[in-house]
């Protein structure tokens, strides 16, 4: 079985900046009024945050966050990004510039268009030399970053920050691959051994079969376009103090994980 | 960590499908790079002056009618590479050991099916510009189409994920594996990789000046720049039995870090590297000195060869032979992994270490392990670099029982 104490959480969407925000409106409040319309990762220099893809800001931003919660530098630790497109808006660059003038290509955005943006752009701006990585696993992507987190502790990391994300889809492409608003949310896990008497909640979790939990929690009816969306029931639980859940895993296998609230 | 046995393992290049022909053509030095015949989709537009490894047939073999739905030249390629060298029966035997639900199946890629994305684009309908119906089907949009469509074709059904950090996927796939089969959550693993040529590589790697108008040349004082190809490989791991046959290969080590310094080149001093390769051996628990082969990542483009050899001299003794295999290849890019892997196990194998293709002229940078000509020699562990975009490095050793 796989444990973790969950350290320190972040969360960004349009309306929600943080994970304070998104708690309180799990737990029946309001939007924040006056909320950013885009996250601002302080990572980032100046000029680089402006120009960064929106994916890549939500993430660093979450990321942070959580690190800042979780009282971890960030150059500690390694990483682990979850999306399942990662950015459809250079996706859709990419491909309307090689369907007219492919000589065109802009070499910032190829370089900004693989998968693992993200963890690139977090690790330049953590100073981390950790190792990070990038996966994808559609519905299943963040369950899947999730046993790939609690492996790494598994396998002897004292903590591991894990980000789900993803942002929405744009030009024709978005006929095939659904994706709605922009969302991330992030988290600190540390070996539960090494942290007896450590604030935060400890998850188990283990793979199984059966129906994932139904997405209808506040955050999940919010975010339902999204297509890191299924990650939200942990983070419902995680706000309302509930203690079981179940993410989906892929090909109808479930992510079962317990929580033991403080 | 504790070795995993390597049951089965296959790549499918420029060079052929599955070892026989890798090993042959490395053998007898025969290069599988072409004059690059990639038609760019948009109208009036010539292919890109340049070379490239581009698996021969692909086009001329369709998905079995009851993976129809999965078309595309990516599913295609990871299909072919799924047959050779035994690997059908390592997968049925792995299945009959533990149940497909405790095989695992963690591949990697950099652009997954977009050559279909970007088809799809080129042949937009209507005023509302949609997709053609061929092409309106969701699975092949997206990263996790790679995975997806392992998963489908062999009926695994353990914890399925596709890595994408570029040119090191395939290679980051054995190491999370590895953690996977450590944690409990499979007893065996399918890993591997696939990628295609398509415009989004052939051009993104254009703008960034980085292609060769010649074949590349890795290591060589005039290189200038790299051939892109195409490839898909997989291997078969498990937990190793308490008497494993001698001989037998093992995956005994894996290193990973990050540069923390650029998207697209790499850390000046090659600290990144180095520290992949240096976590690699402290995990198999062995010296550099012990390293008969390894496998460079060696893209021919004059930074990444550079400070890879640098890294490498820095930490291995004049008697490594190290060598690039993308003269015979191409950088098959997210494959890139997965395909020297195979390269290194086949050198652990036989005893048939590859030097490099083409190149001439040392560059006065490369240290002595850099080796260009072939060499035949018996050799205890193999290792093999794979670094990619983002500055994210992995390093595997493999070791024979």
């Amino acid at each position: 079985m796989l444990s973790a104490v969950v350290e320190g959480i972040g969360y960004w969407s349009g309306g929600l900046p943080s994970w304070d925000a998104a708690r309180a409106y799990a737990l029946g409040g309001a939007d924040v009024a006056d909320a950013p319309s885009r996250p601002s990762p302080l990572l980032l220099a100046a000029n680089e945050r402006r120009r960064a893809p929106e994916t890549v800001a939500v993430a660093l931003d979450v990321a942070l966050a959580a690190c800042q919660a979780a009282g971890r530098d960030p150059a500690a630790l390694p990483s682990v990004f979850a999306s399942s497109h990662g950015d459809m808006a250079i996706t859709d660059y990419m491909c309307s510039t090689l369907a007219r003038e492919p000589r065109t290509i802009s070499p910032t955005r190829f370089h900004n268009s693989v998968h693992n943006a993200a963890a690139g752009y977090w690790t330049i701006g953590a100073g981390a030399m950790r190792p990070a990585t990038a996966l994808s696993a559609l519905e299943a992507s963040f369950a899947q970053g999730l046993i790939e987190a609690l492996a790494q502790l598994a396998a002897g990391d004292e903590a591991v920050l894990l980000v789900g994300y993803d942002g929405a889809a744009t030009g024709p492409l978005a006929q095939v691959a659904a994706s709605r608003g922009l969302l991330g949310a992030a988290l600190v896990l540390a070996r539960p051994d090494r942290r007896g008497s450590a604030a935060g909640p400890r998850l188990r979790a283990w793979l199984g079969d059966g129906e994932a939990s139904a997405a209808d929690g506040k955050l999940s009816a919010r975010e339902t376009g999204n297509a890191s969306a299924a990650m939200l029931p942990l983070f419902e639980a995680l706000a309302t103090r509930h203690d079981r859940l179940a993410l989906p895993a892929g090909a109808g296998r479930i992510l079962q994980v317990e929580l033991a609230h403080d | 960590m504790p070795p995993l046995a390597i049951r089965a393992y296959t790549a499918t290049t420029a060079l052929g499908r599955g070892l026989d022909a890798q090993a042959r053509a490395l053998r007898e030095r025969r290069s599988g790079l072409r004059r690059n015949d990639f038609a760019p989709l948009a109208p009036g537009e010539a292919p890109l002056d340049c070379w490239i490894g581009r698996v021969e047939g692909v086009e001329e073999a369709p998905l079995p009618a009851h993976l129809a739905s999965w078309e595309c030249r990516n599913n295609r390629l990871a299909w072919l590479s799924l047959q050779p060298d035994g690997l059908p029966e390592a997968i049925a035997a792995a299945v009959a050991r533990h149940g497909a639900d405790r095989v695992a199946v963690i591949v990697g890629t950099s652009t997954s099916s977009i050559g279909a994305t970007e088809e799809a684009y080129a042949r937009l309908e209507g005023e509302d510009r949609h997709f053609p119906a061929d092409l309106s089907r969701p699975l092949l949009h997206t990263p996790h189409s790679l995975g997806a469509f392992v998963a489908a074709a062999t009926g695994l059904n353990g914890p399925c994920v596709t890595v994408a950090t570029a040119c090191s996927s395939s290679a980051k796939v054995f190491a999370q594996a590895a953690r996977l089969i450590q944690a409990g959550l499979a007893d065996a693993a399918l890993v591997g990789g696939v990628d295609t040529l398509c415009g989004s590589v052939v051009f993104g790697f254009n703008s960034l000046q980085l292609v060769s108008s010649e074949p590349c040349l890795p290591f060589d004082a005039h290189r200038v720049g790299l051939s892109l190809g195409e490839a898909g490989g997989f291997a078969v791991l498990e937990r190793c039995d308490a008497d494993e046959a001698p001989g037998s290969l093992q995956l005994r080590g894996y290193g990973e870090s990050s540069d923390a310094h650029h998207m697209s080149s790499p850390h000046p001093e090659g600290l990144g590297a180095r520290l992949a390769m240096v976590d690699a051996l402290a995990r198999a628990g062995i010296g550099a000195e012990r390293v008969g082969y390894l496998n460079l990542h060696g893209t021919a483009t004059p930074a990444n060869d550079q400070i890879e050899a640098f890294a490498v001299a820095s930490l291995f003794p004049p008697t490594l032979h190290a060598s690039s295999t993308k003269g015979w290849t191409g950088h098959t890019l997210g494959a890139a992994g997965i395909v020297e892997s195979a390269i290194a196990l086949l050198a652990l194998q036989h005893g048939h270490l590859p030097g490099i293709l083409n190149s001439r002229v040392p560059d006065p940078a490369n240290g002595p392990q850099i080796r260009f000509d072939n060499a035949e020699v018996d050799i205890d562990y193999a290792m093999n670099n794979s670094f990619g975009f983002g500055g994210n490095n992995c390093s595997l050793v493999f070791a024979r029982a």
